[in-house]
């Protein structure tokens, strides 16, 4: 079947009534994430790289150093430039092709959440002012979708941008020596920028669905928060959300960045 | 009679057996004398037919299979029902036990509502879906989702022998579909989800011998997890 | 004669560390992992379902479609994502190695999809692709006459081995390389067969035999690998 298979609507029901009850169908609480499992190093010739499995969602990402001339209007900043591809390979709903809408949401919201927040020091990027600047480019691609794609992904990008080698640049050739990665990683901030998106599903608020619960959800908004700090944010599909709905929201997000960032910290070693 | 013979795993293109008086069974295939094996799957013999039981593969669609479909659409005189198979299944107003108005199709059956139903004619046009028979019709509660059509078999056990198990143990009432859809009405949301883990058990254990041992271990240990949760709380 | 000695301290008929495994992706009908030394494939399949666009339906038997690529960050010079030729070459070079097993006249109307993408590259990406989708397609229950085990041979300067590495494609001395990816049934029957470089018809013989061993071994792991997913 080539129909995108949505869960029915009875599921709904009981995932819905269930909610209710602050409890959901695989034991949760609404505001716990699934298991958290990174994998470092998956491809060697990456300057980065990470396997990332938020329960059955799996993600790869990968980063790679590129140089290039700066913009003309920040000569002294690096950039950064963030790609996701949604591949059929990761679910019967995804068709080959250029990106769609989804894809490029991802990939959207993900450098939003890296940029805005300074998790990456863009001035440490500069080779020569003017002149040559580095490139971070940060490749996401889907595994498995068992929903939340878009935390998965984020939390791919942080990882392996964390765990980043430079590359050696002979500067003389202007040549990137990819084989001769230097102990040098990334100017990263100390604190992780991570996303949480919360979705509505009927008249409760969960984090981190699974395929089943996100087709159920009405409304989503993800933020970006780092340290504390919310520096970017996004609400996605169609239902709205109470002023008053929207406060909780934002009480929510912030607790349960803390709790994220931890895990994600644990993840890591 | 036939027996269960050692669990096998066959390949495809792996040779079964060999001699003249073998006989081919399903996804099997004979060439100069050998049986080989068409398909990824189990081997089972029972005297001189070798026949492959398949542990994966999408649903084949039989005349007289009950199975629980979601409505895709709703055309002028019935609605469209996806089964898992390759096309769809029409389900005709005719077909239904009551009186349906053309006009009301929709408060019968809902687009993305779920239903439980017979096949009961495969041709060209396609397959035609009845729910003029005991135990079908419109699903209104109950915990709906889905394993591989092949594990079927094992889900509901010889006789039937397995699927009582469940149902015995959760107090569940459990319809399996043919297609690998099943619906679990309860009591409680718990016991629900409990057969659901059951079920889904036996199908990621499908190949084992002594299943049933299995399973009985599976809901022993379910009710001691479960005494100590309470302890806890 | 002295012995030919290759950069990784390999025999000449000796192939790298191989690693396979099956059940990889939850979503998928069938999927599988090819791991041939640094070289690291996944595929998935999907199907047999009904395919689409309707025009491209063949009522009288099923269609194979498999679209091969490569990860952005699978080799030292990114690749920007998307497809490019070369996917487009081997995605179609895929699917003639791997139809002639798939009983297509089991689906009419219907397609089977492959998809493989390359993590980790050091040659022979091709060949990892094409060993992960048969044992994926087997893993889904597609109907096959066999499985479909794929090598390269090599030949360095004047010597012929088994699985090159991308430092070895990269050979420079005497007559260069020469490289041969080889895709067969357990049966001998040759289903994919490609060749860059400067060969006499006379050592292409020897090639065809040395394949066919390392086939076979590969046949063993895919078989392995599919026996072993129920564990």
């Amino acid at each position: 079947m080539d129909k995108v298979r949505t869960a029915s609507e009875i599921t709904g029901d009981v995932i819905r009534s269930y909610l209710s009850k602050g409890k959901r169908l695989d034991g949760r609480k609404p505001e716990d994430y699934r298991e958290l499992i990174i994998e470092k190093d998956i491809s060697k010739k990456a300057e980065g790289s990470v396997r990332v499995k938020l329960g059955k969602t799996e993600v790869l990402v990968g980063v790679k150093m590129g140089t290039s001339e700066p913009y003309p209007d920040s000569p002294k900043k690096g950039n950064l430039m963030v790609t996701a591809e949604l591949l059929p390979l990761s679910s019967p709903r995804f068709e080959n092709g250029p990106p769609k809408f989804p894809a490029i949401e991802l990939g959207r919201v993900t450098d939003r959440g890296l940029r805005e927040s300074g998790f990456l020091d863009f001035e440490k990027l500069c080779i020569k002012e003017g002149e040559k600047v580095w490139t971070v480019f940060v490749d996401i691609y889907s595994i498995n979708d068992d929903g939340n794609l878009l935390d998965a992904a984020n939390l791919g990008a942080i990882a392996a941008m964390r765990i980043a080698k430079m590359p050696r640049y002979d500067e003389e050739n202007d040549k990137i020596l990819y084989d001769e990665l230097t102990n040098e990683g990334l100017p990263l901030n100390k604190h992780a920028p991570v996303s949480v998106t919360i979705h509505k599903v009927g008249d409760n608020f969960l984090v981190d669905p699974t395929r089943e619960e996100e087709d159920m959800s009405d409304t989503r908004v993800t933020f970006g928060i780092m340290d504390g700090i919310i520096s970017s944010a996004q609400k996605g599909e169609k239902s709205p959300i109470s002023v008053e709905k929207f406060k909780e929201v934002f009480e929510m997000a912030e607790k349960i960045a803390k709790n994220l960032e931890t895990k994600l910290e644990k993840a890591l070693k | 009679m036939i027996q269960e013979n050692e669990r096998k795993v066959a390949v495809p293109g792996e040779i079964l057996a060999e001699g003249e008086d073998y006989l081919p069974g399903e996804w099997t295939e004979k060439r100069e004398g050998k049986i080989y094996s068409l398909k990824y799957g189990l081997v089972e013999e029972s005297g001189k037919l070798v026949k492959i039981i398949p542990l994966s593969g999408t649903y084949t669609p039989r005349r007289g299979n009950v199975i629980i479909g979601k409505v895709e659409n709703i055309t002028f005189n019935g609605w469209v029902i996806d089964i898992g198979a390759a096309d769809n299944a029409f389900l005709s107003l005719m077909e239904v036990p009551r009186y349906v108005n053309k006009d009301a199709l929709e408060e019968v059956m809902g687009i993305g509502d779920m239903v439980i139903a017979k096949i009961w004619s495969i041709n060209k046009r396609g397959i035609d879906l009845s729910l003029k028979s005991r135990g079908l019709g419109v699903i209104d509660e109950g915990v709906v989702f889905e394993i591989n059509p092949n594990k079927v078999p094992r889900v509901i056990g010889k006789e039937g022998s397995m699927i009582k198990l469940i149902k015995d143990e959760t107090g569940c009432n459990i319809t399996v579909g043919q297609n690998g859809a099943i619906l679990i009405n309860g009591d409680s949301i718990e016991n629900e989800l409990l057969a659901k883990k059951a079920i889904i058990h036996i199908s990621d254990k499908s190949y084992i011998k002594g299943l049933t041992e299995e399973m009985e271990n599976f809901f022993k240990e379910n009710k001691r997890e479960q005494s100590l949760k309470e302890e806890k709380n | 004669m002295v012995e030919f000695k290759r950069s990784d301290g390999r025999k000449l008929d000796e192939m790298r560390e191989i690693e396979a495994r099956v059940n990889i992706i939850p979503n998928a009908d069938g999927s599988a992992m090819y791991r041939s030394g640094d070289t690291i494939a996944i595929a998935a399949v999907y199907g047999p379902k009904k395919m689409h666009p309707q025009h491209q339906q063949n009522p009288a038997k099923g269609v194979l479609r498999c679209t091969y690529n490569m990860m952005s960050f699978s080799v030292s010079d990114r690749i920007k994502p998307g497809i490019n030729r070369r996917s487009t070459e081997i995605s179609k070079i895929t699917e003639w190695a791997l139809e002639p097993v798939v009983m297509l006249d089991d689906f009419p109307g219907q397609v089977v999809d492959v998809f493989i993408h390359i993590i980790q590259a050091d040659a022979g990406t091709r060949c990892a692709g094409i060993n992960a989708a048969s044992m994926a397609l087997a893993h889904a229950g597609v109907p096959m006459k066999d499985l479909v085990n794929s090598i390269s041979v090599g030949k360095l300067d004047k010597t012929l081995v088994i699985d090159l590495t991308k430092e070895e494609e990269d050979f420079e001395e005497g007559e260069g390389p020469t490289d041969i990816p080889i895709s067969m049934t357990k049966e001998g029957q040759v289903t994919h067969f490609q060749l860059d470089g400067k060969i006499g018809a006379n050592q292409l013989k020897e090639v065809m035999d040395m394949a066919k061993k390392a086939c076979d071994k590969v046949y063993g792991i895919q078989k392995e690998a599919l026996k072993n997913s129920l564990k």
